[in-house]
């Protein structure tokens, strides 16, 4: 089972493709441009289609998806934690 | 699963274009025209009237787009024939002379000295006449380079830049290497991937082209901007399905025009491409609104890949959709035509879920209702570029 993917190695953030993720659950990635897996484990209920830290994450740090800089980090975040709209900001606009 | 020989039974219209339905649609010119063109459509069984709510004191490029868009939705392929109906005889003669072009039947009533029950009783004439005589066109063996197919994703998630829309690449990929004309747009939703469009430009004319239409969605946003837009960009549906960032919406919208295929040019909203390749169009990223440009420019099949679940359709325009969020194919199944869920499991390879969406085209184009045609979504959205005078 497969609970998230992440586009590229050089990605911090990843999605979560399973219903159910619940903090302290061990889960497995799957890291589509190398295919090869990789392990973390949860440190907060996460939704599907939602994304967890790869790394401890500090604000104003570049978030990285696809390998590209898709916005900043506004509030700390550590790995296998919950990264959306409270923690990451985008830099347009 | 395509190649330069592959097929579908199409209908190949006047001006040798080839559609895949055989609608005859009673199209108002305006909005108080609306209710003699249902009342036409509800006399004649097998007419579809296209209510829409403008057309009025419209002026300048606004009202330019109004009649592109009109003449448009006319012109298409999937359009077998035409009764138009306008309050007064000038723009309604404007719109029946630019659709008689493809060679088409199409006739126009308008309505002042004459009033709705007169009108209605001579277009109902005409329109069963032309009913019966569309029932009769067979379809007829057509190459896949001949099917035009459009695409625009809605109701994002990060599912979709992962599953749904690199599968449209895929399919999109195998379309351009046999010759088919495809187009994709949505500038606001282009913001944060914009380099990677424009590093995907044939030449660098196209990408000047792209990039000023590009610069100049920006500055309307900083314009008329009152936030950061971060209330309506992401939406909050793409938000509640996980994607936090424009950029990161826009990475994965992009994930729809491949790996391989290069973009050749730059359409104004409802403008029909001058050749085969893709083609970007300048658009809103609204789904009905991209959607029902997309049938005004000529295109007769839509791929919309979908995370959080849109159900947008269109009246001519089959819209497929295409999902790879197994949340969303569990709760609205009903709307899905494609399911590329197997993917983020690795059930599936992209190459096959291209495949996939390419067999589901061929099916739709031979004559399948998708999930939007047998739900009855026919939203006819037009675009505003600014207020009436």
């Amino acid at each position: 089972m497969i609970h998230f993917v992440l586009h590229e190695a050089k990605d911090n953030v990843a999605v979560v493709v399973v219903e159910g993720v619940t903090s302290g659950q061990s889960l497995t990635g799957w890291v589509m441009d190398e295919d090869r897996m990789i392990e973390l484990k949860a440190m907060q209920d996460i939704p599907i289609g939602h994304k967890l830290a790869l790394k401890d994450l500090a604000p104003n740090d570049t978030i990285f998806k696809y390998g590209i800089d898709i916005g900043r980090v506004v509030a700390p975040i550590q790995t296998g934690q919950h990264a959306h709209v409270h923690n990451i900001k985008t830099k347009r606009w | 699963m395509i190649d330069k020989n592959t097929t579908f039974l199409g209908y190949r219209r006047e001006n040798g274009r080839v559609g895949v339905r055989n609608h005859v649609i009673i199209l108002p010119v305006d909005d108080i025209s609306n209710a003699a063109c249902e009342a036409v459509a509800n006399n004649i069984k097998g007419t579809m009237a296209l209510p829409h709510p403008y057309g009025r004191l419209q002026f300048g490029a606004d009202l330019d787009l109004h009649f592109r868009t009109i003449i448009g939705t006319g012109c298409n392929p999937n359009v077998a024939a035409v009764v138009v109906i306008g309050i007064e005889e000038g723009w309604t003669g404007k719109v029946v002379e630019a659709i008689a072009k493809t060679g088409k039947p199409v006739v126009g009533f308008s309505i002042e000295l004459h009033g709705d029950h007169d009108t209605i009783m001579r277009a109902s004439r005409a329109a069963r006449e032309m009913v019966q005589v569309a029932s009769e066109k067979q379809r007829e063996v057509c190459d896949v380079s001949e099917l035009w197919v459009s695409t625009k994703c809605g109701e994002s998630d990060t599912t979709s830049g992962c599953g749904a829309n690199p599968t449209v690449g895929n399919a999109f990929d195998k379309l351009y290497e046999v010759g088919s004309t495809l187009v994709f747009g949505e500038t606001s939703e282009i913001t944060g991937g914009e380099s990677v469009v424009a590093a995907r430009c044939r030449t660098p004319e196209v990408k000047e082209q792209f990039m000023t239409v590009f610069n100049k969605y920006q500055d309307m946003i900083n314009r008329y901007k009152t936030s950061d837009l971060s209330d309506s960009q992401p939406t909050k549906g793409n938000i509640a399905g996980g994607l936090t960032t424009i950029e990161e919406k826009a990475l994965g919208n992009i994930q729809k025009i491949g790996k391989k295929c290069l973009v050749d040019g730059v359409l104004d909203k409802a403008e029909a491409p001058t050749g085969p390749g893709l083609w970007f169009m300048d658009s809103s990223s609204a789904a009905a609104e991209m959607v029902t440009l997309c049938a005004a420019a000529g295109y007769a099949v839509h791929f919309f890949p979908t995370g959080q679940g849109n159900v947008v359709g269109n009246p001519i325009l089959p819209v497929i959709k295409i999902c790879a969020n197994p949340r969303t194919v569990r709760t609205m199944g009903e709307h899905v035509d494609v399911d590329t869920s197997g993917l983020l499991q690795r059930d599936i390879n992209l190459d096959q879920a291209g495949d996939k969406l390419l067999e589901m085209m061929l099916r739709t184009a031979n004559g399948r209702l998708t999930a939007a045609e047998a739900l009855g979504h026919r939203e006819f959205v037009l675009t505003r570029l600014y207020e009436s005078a």
